[in-house]
């Protein structure tokens, strides 16, 4: 059951083959398009085509001012608006230079982890569709409503949050909001044990998962790969960790690494993050500051001439980051995306060569890509 | 005579309308954020099958609905229409959302300003992405459309 065996002879000894896969497919999590080079069931080579999704994001922050660019971030990586939030506000606050209030560095890393939750449960109701279990995806949309539940009450959307703005928060935290959120957090890690319960040890998705797609750590370094795909091959490296932004400096919580570098272990690795979402919220609602949640700033931001900031943060996927040059006006002069989803792309040729094309389900998978961020 | 009626008498037109809009399959084809509330409507909350519209067809030859769910570029345009092109009459589009609407945050060279530009559309869903309580409504809404279909004399008995 290895995918990976080494492929040496061809398998039948025919001619290799083009193979469409995609912009429709329903385990292409969206309109990615792959064409693929195959022996038989085996993959020899494997090329993303991307680009169905360009929407021209990019060129349009450079036409609103700053602030109005938040909606449009939420549009990148629609599973989890909240962290890129962040990562932009984070940006357009270095760029002109604003502190943010403690209340809001707490309300900001609550809200980034729900996120952090919701996408990873996202993640698993898809991965394991694609690979044949049905029911993790009613159990996992169980408790992602929940949280959805909390970021209405919060903001009034459940999915493009708009929910930060450069300085702080437009919003605090409704009454009663924490002890929902509490209520919550308490439930979460027996649900998470449930998940675990029908897949962890389960035959079926051991054989579909283990030792596929193996990518060794200087691979995955060499190509630019963060998140759970670098600490599910070995990698100890999180930003949070790393380089702490907002709050997270001040909570404790653990870096699941894992060293097998295949599909179970990554599973392994965003299970655990779950857990430790969990445990940063409960010690942010603990500790949850008061005092403003706006920083004072002008009505509007403007950017010094010939500044250029780019801040990174740890997202549900990795590393994403915003690079922004100011032009002295109240637009960004440019506004560049480092798209997670995008880099650990790259790395989906060389995790498939050698697979079987029923392995290529499971591979997409464990990227966990969202179009929306790697199109733009 | 005690129970039910044993009988029931109705339209050939009625029937078929009725089995139509009772069995909508949608085509299983995510384009953007509103695929993931499209996800969200199959949930355990919101459980799209009470209306029998939960067979989610992987491909558009076994399906009869065509829920155009997110952004629709000028790339992914012709692929629609071939999708489209392939599945079997009768069917039915719903386009979810703003984008698919009328390009809704995306005025920009890349996005197709309407799904109604590629495909005829049935019903249009407002929203950004729309709830989906939201996309029951839009599917309860096409049901009263197909409902007041009105088919071609069919030929019987021959």
């Amino acid at each position: 059951m290895n995918g990976n065996a080494p492929t040496g002879e061809p398998l039948f000894g025919l001619r290799e083959m083009e193979l469409n896969f995609g912009p429709q497919h329903p385990a292409t999590h969206g309109v990615m398009r792959l064409k693929l080079k195959v022996d038989g069931e085996r993959i020899v080579d494997c090329y993303p085509i991307i680009g169905y999704l360009h929407r021209g994001t990019e060129k349009l922050f450079e036409l609103h001012p700053f602030f109005q660019n938040v909606p449009h971030t939420d549009r990148l990586d629609y599973v989890a608006a909240a962290t890129n939030n962040l990562a932009y506000v984070g940006a357009v606050e270095k760029l002109v230079g604003l502190v943010v209030p403690p209340r809001a560095r707490y309300i900001r890393v609550i809200l980034a982890e729900l996120q952090r939750i919701s996408s990873h449960l996202v993640w698993l109701a898809t991965h394991a569709i694609d690979i044949g279990a049905m029911t993790p995806f009613f159990y996992c949309f169980r408790e992602r409503e929940l949280i959805l539940d909390l970021f209405e009450q919060y903001c009034g959307a459940r999915l493009t949050l708009n929910s930060m703005r450069p300085g702080g928060q437009p919003y605090d935290l409704p009454q009663g909001w924490v002890e929902r959120c509490g209520e919550f957090i308490a439930e979460f890690p027996a649900k998470v044990d449930e998940y675990e319960d029908l897949l962890t040890e389960n035959r079926i998705w051991k054989r579909r998962t283990v030792g596929i797609g193996v990518l060794p750590p200087e691979t995955a370094i060499a190509y630019g790969v963060t998140g759970p795909m670098l600490r599910g091959s070995g990698v100890d490296w999180d930003l949070r960790k790393a380089l702490p932004y907002e709050a997270y400096g001040e909570v404790e919580f653990d870096v699941p690494v894992f060293h097998n570098c295949d599909t179970y272990d990554r599973y392994l690795v965003r299970i655990e993050e779950m857990r430790q979402s969990a445990r940063i919220i409960r010690q942010c609602l603990d500790r949850l500051p008061d005092g403003p949640i706006m920083a004072k700033r002008p009505r509007v931001l403007k950017a010094a001439a010939a500044t250029e900031a780019y801040h990174a943060v740890e997202g549900p996927k990795g590393e994403l980051g915003f690079y922004i040059v100011g032009d002295g006006s109240t637009n960004p002069y440019r506004c560049h995306v480092r798209p997670t989803s995008f880099m650990n792309l790259q790395a989906l040729p060389e995790m498939s060569r050698g697979a079987l094309i029923s392995d290529l389900v499971a591979l997409i998978g464990t990227v966990d890509i969202v179009l929306g961020e790697i199109d733009r | 005579m005690t129970g039910e009626p044993e009988v029931v008498t109705t339209t050939y037109e009625k029937l078929y309308n009725w089995a139509r809009r009772s069995s909508l399959w949608p085509m299983q084809f995510g384009l953007a954020c509103c695929a993931i509330e499209m996800m969200a409507v199959l949930d355990p909350r919101h459980d799209m099958s009470r209306f029998g519209a939960e067979v989610f067809r992987s491909t558009p030859r076994q399906s009869d609905l065509m829920i155009v769910s997110g952004t629709v570029t000028e790339k992914m345009a012709p692929v629609i229409r071939r999708l489209w092109d392939q599945m079997p009459e009768p069917k039915w589009a719903i386009a979810m959302g703003a984008c698919a609407t009328c390009g809704g945050p995306y005025r920009t060279y890349a996005v197709t300003q309407g799904v109604d530009r590629v495909i005829p559309v049935d019903v249009y869903i407002p929203g950004c992405p729309p709830r989906p309580e939201a996309l029951i409504w839009g599917l309860l809404h096409l049901q009263r459309k197909i409902d007041r279909t009105r088919s071609r004399p069919v030929a019987v008995g021959r």
